[in-house]
């Protein structure tokens, strides 16, 4: 996902969008699939789809994908017009679905900018069959009625066809020196018509505006290109060029058969022509309305039962997001810069100050909205493993029901990216390992269908995700005994607690499935999953009860870039400390420090020994408060242990913006107990302390 | 279209060419190959960052871009000096890399063509490995900077500049 687009911006529109519908589109099928029928809007949702991508593909030349959709449309235009009551539906989801991957891979290789050359005539050939087979089947069922139906809305059309589109927006009309009357035929089986006209149309709109043609509606009905095949693609233009030139012009034209070009004398033929037709146009209006309000009755009928994802949104690449974070970041400091000017010092500026704050109120919120920017729902996230679920479910012969919770918590972009994967493994895991068979299921008193549960909810500035099955949980012995054969047992069996085992499927070359199956169990899994996590610097833990399933928890930071940190002072230094990892904070007492022989300080706190760093020696940082009684100890603590930091005074708490060392910095040496640096509010740094290097 | 962009990227090269940013140590005047500046600063708040060797003065705030400083003197181990307001940084990019070159003071662009660069003179105890060549300007010397050898330096200093 996080791939550099380097294609020019059509094609990378072409991507984007693509890959949207796409992704809507498998929603909409798994969702049909599921409640075993195909819902009129929702045909009529996946047939508009469908006719997008066919248009675009067809714009950006991908015949294949073009193609494809054409087929996929046509079937669904056949669901759409004749309702038929016999359809194999799981046989259409898994034939569209097909239709989808193939897309997708396409659509990968369009990325990457290789040839996209994958061959979908066999998939298109399964396709049609299924659309003849459906017809066969329903042709009995109501035929008559049907037939004459589609005969109506066939010739309807048509003759919604005959129509001329007349730009009025030009006020100002040039007048142009000749008239020209066009016919142009393409060649057979070139295909899109339709788009090839509007291709010419577009052509001539920049030599002229004064263009007309028949049919009207190129773009937006299929059967124009039917018309175009047979009557030809009729043009009215007027223009300054010679008749030469306009000849030269539409031979241009790809996939051109036949031209006709004529040049119209009399100006009044070209006016009748025009008014002729916008009368048509006239009497047309007051059917068309009649049309739509028919087909809003029956989607309103219709139950909105399936997941609308559709959103009015914009897309934004990140790199732009992350210009304007560090914008807002020079504009604050900026903003301190100039309220805290030496100049004004000692100045009684009543209005002055007052327009300050609310100066400062507005850029604060500006920050948490640019912040906020960057945080997305997991709601894409979520739902592909619907079809994951859906694949798996199938070829495993389980059955298998996805429960969702929480897909509107957010969390960072960056993250996102990070934990679809391990996700995607874990769900794998879950159905693969977990679910029993429904044989199994039944005699052991479960309901055949098993339930895995991806759940995310916040927790302070974690978001916890969970995977849940309600499989035959994790066999403590048989992962006793690999770990075993594998030498991963660090200590006595008897000494573990059940979690402490359970956890041992993280570490790395730990698989209890015996044999490989296709979606997973290479035994590379787990730890990999507990790799990615750990690199967001989230956490992954493992509980489970026998026969009861399996529950995998992921903790992941909200966001990369924000932390919440403890700013504390060390001379003229300034350090922050994950606010998370602090315990507690406080003046200590000269009775209460222990000085062991060889001079390392420790601390008694609540019954505890703590080591004590001053990180004035530790960075040779020179400050005047060497005593302990005159500065602070905050206790931090990481994994279990803790430590006592020794500063200066603390500053205050606040959301930093995390910001790694300069790389020439980090190839000099790698400092100890720093995690990186971060700007303050007044523009000063901070260097950020790594609580688990100290 | 392709033979258009490598022209101009050439004149862009070509303007540059033998074009020096010339700013002053001590008695010396030093010259740094302009296509390398991206800009001069005054002097800056500097965030000490610990365990580095000393000339590595810390790091800055560049318009919310976190750059690494080192002060010049100190790396051609000469004596410190307090820094006023004609003291500069100025930032060059090498290599992807960002740095401010904190120096005395800046001084002015300047145009040495080929033919009035030299290379350094040999010395009995070594060269000093920073110094590229020498460029005359008038009567008088400029030292020109290599700059890539002024952040990758050997390892072995390094550590021996540490400890």
């Amino acid at each position: 996902m996080s791939d550099q687009y380097t294609n020019e911006p059509m094609l990378d529109l072409f991507i984007f969008e693509t890959s949207q519908q796409i992704e809507l589109l498998e929603q909409y099928i798994i969702t049909c699939e599921k409640e075993n029928g195909f819902k009129p809007d929702i045909i009529n949702d996946i047939f508009r789809i469908m006719h997008t991508l066919k248009g675009s593909a067809a714009m950006m030349m991908f015949q294949n994908i073009s193609a494809l959709a054409h087929t996929i449309e046509d079937v669904f235009y056949f669901l759409r017009e004749d309702k038929p009551e016999l359809i194999d539906c799981s046989a259409l989801s898994d034939l569209v679905l097909e239709g989808i991957d193939f897309i997708k891979v396409e659509i990968e290789k369009i990325k990457s900018s290789d040839q996209s050359d994958g061959d979908a005539s066999s998939l298109i050939e399964t396709l049609k069959e299924f659309l003849i087979k459906i017809k066969n089947e329903n042709s009995s069922v109501s035929f008559l009625d049907n037939k004459k139906q589609r005969i109506d809305k066939k010739s309807q059309s048509v003759h919604d066809g005959q129509q001329y589109y007349i730009r009025k927006k030009n006020v100002i009309k040039k007048i142009y020196k000749y008239m020209y009357k066009a016919l142009v035929f393409f060649e057979d089986g070139c295909e899109m018509e339709n788009i090839r006209a509007f291709t010419i149309i577009h052509n001539l709109r920049e030599i002229t505006d004064e263009v007309y043609y028949l049919p009207e509606d190129i773009m937006d009905h299929d059967d124009s290109a039917e018309y175009i095949k047979q009557n030809g693609f009729q043009i009215f233009l007027k223009t300054d060029y010679t008749y030469e030139k306009m000849y030269e012009f539409f031979k241009e034209t790809i996939f051109l058969k036949d031209l006709e070009l004529v040049q119209i004398e009399n100006e009044d033929e070209f006016e009748r022509f025009i008014i002729n037709h916008k009368e048509e146009i006239d009497s047309k209006l007051i059917q068309v309305p009649d049309l739509r309000e028919n087909a809003k009755i029956d989607n309103q009928n219709t139950e909105h039962q399936h997941i609308s994802n559709v959103q009015s949104m914009i897309s934004v690449s990140v790199a732009k997001l992350d210009k304007l974070m560090d914008l807002v970041g020079e504009m604050v400091i900026a903003e301190a810069m100039v309220i805290q000017n030496p100049d004004l010092a000692g100045l009684e500026l009543d209005n002055f100050q007052k327009a300050a704050r609310q100066l400062n109120k507005i850029t604060s919120e500006i920050q948490d909205m640019v912040m906020s920017i960057r945080m997305v729902p997991l709601t894409t996230t979520f739902h592909k493993m619907n079809r994951i679920v859906r694949d798996m479910s199938k070829k495993l012969n389980k059955e298998v029901d996805l429960k969702i919770i929480g897909e509107e918590t957010e969390v960072d972009k960056n993250i996102i990216e990070h934990i679809s994967d391990p996700l995607i493994h874990l769900v794998r895991n879950s159905i693969d390992h977990g679910i029993e068979s429904p044989a199994e299921r039944l005699s052991k008193g479960k309901p055949s269908c098993g339930t895995v549960t991806l759940e995310a909810k916040s927790a302070g500035s974690d978001v916890l995700i969970i995977i849940k099955d309600d499989g035959k949980g994790l066999d403590r012995n048989r992962i006793i005994k690999k770990a075993q054969e594998n030498n991963l047992l660090y200590r006595d069996v008897s000494e573990m607690s059940d979690k402490e085992i359970f956890n041992m499927i993280l570490l790395p070359g730990f698989s209890t499935k015996e044999d490989i199956s296709e979606f997973s169990g290479r035994g590379v899994g787990m730890d990999v999953v507990a790799k990615n996590i750990e690199e967001i610097g989230g956490s992954v833990s493992v509980d489970s009860y026998f026969d009861k399933g399996t529950v995998i928890t992921l903790k992941i930071p909200l966001t990369l870039a924000i932390i919440d940190g403890m700013n504390i002072k060390v001379g003229d230094s300034c350090f922050t400390i994950p606010t998370t990892s602090i315990k507690a904070s406080y003046r200590p007492q000269e009775k209460d420090l222990i000085t062991d022989p060889s001079g390392n300080e420790m601390i008694m706190v609540r019954e505890k020994c703590c080591p004590i760093l001053r990180l004035h020696k530790k960075y040779k940082v020179s400050t005047n408060i060497t005593k302990f009684n005159e500065g602070i100890l905050i206790m931090v603590e990481q994994d279990g242990k803790s430590l006592c930091v020794f500063a200066d005074e603390l500053i205050g708490q606040q959301q930093v913006v995390v910001k790694a060392l300069p790389e020439y910095i980090k190839r000099l040496k790698k400092i100890d107990g720093l995690a990186g640096c971060t700007l303050l509010g007044d523009g000063s740094i901070s260097l950020i302390l790594d609580v688990a290097g100290l | 279209m392709a033979e258009i962009m490598d022209d101009n990227l050439g004149m862009e090269q070509d303007t540059q060419r033998g074009r020096y940013l010339t700013f002053s140590l001590g008695k010396e005047s030093y010259g740094i190959e302009i296509q390398y500046v991206t800009e001069i600063i005054g002097i800056q708040t500097i965030t000490e960052v610990p365990e580095l060797p000393a000339y590595v003065k810390g790091i800055i705030n560049l318009r919310g871009k976190i750059i690494p400083v080192i002060d010049v003197r100190l790396r051609f181990k000469k004596e410190p000096r307090e820094y006023n307001d004609r003291t500069c940084v100025i930032v060059i990019d090498i290599m992807e890399l960002s740095i401010g070159l904190i120096v005395d003071s800046v001084s002015e662009v300047l145009n040495i063509p080929d033919q009035d660069i030299e290379a350094p003179p040999q010395m009995k105890k070594g060269n000093n490995r920073f110094i590229k060549n020498i460029g005359k300007v008038g009567n008088e010397v400029k030292l020109l900077l290599d700059c890539e050898k002024l952040l990758t330096d050997d390892e072995t200093e390094t550590m021996s500049d540490i400890f």
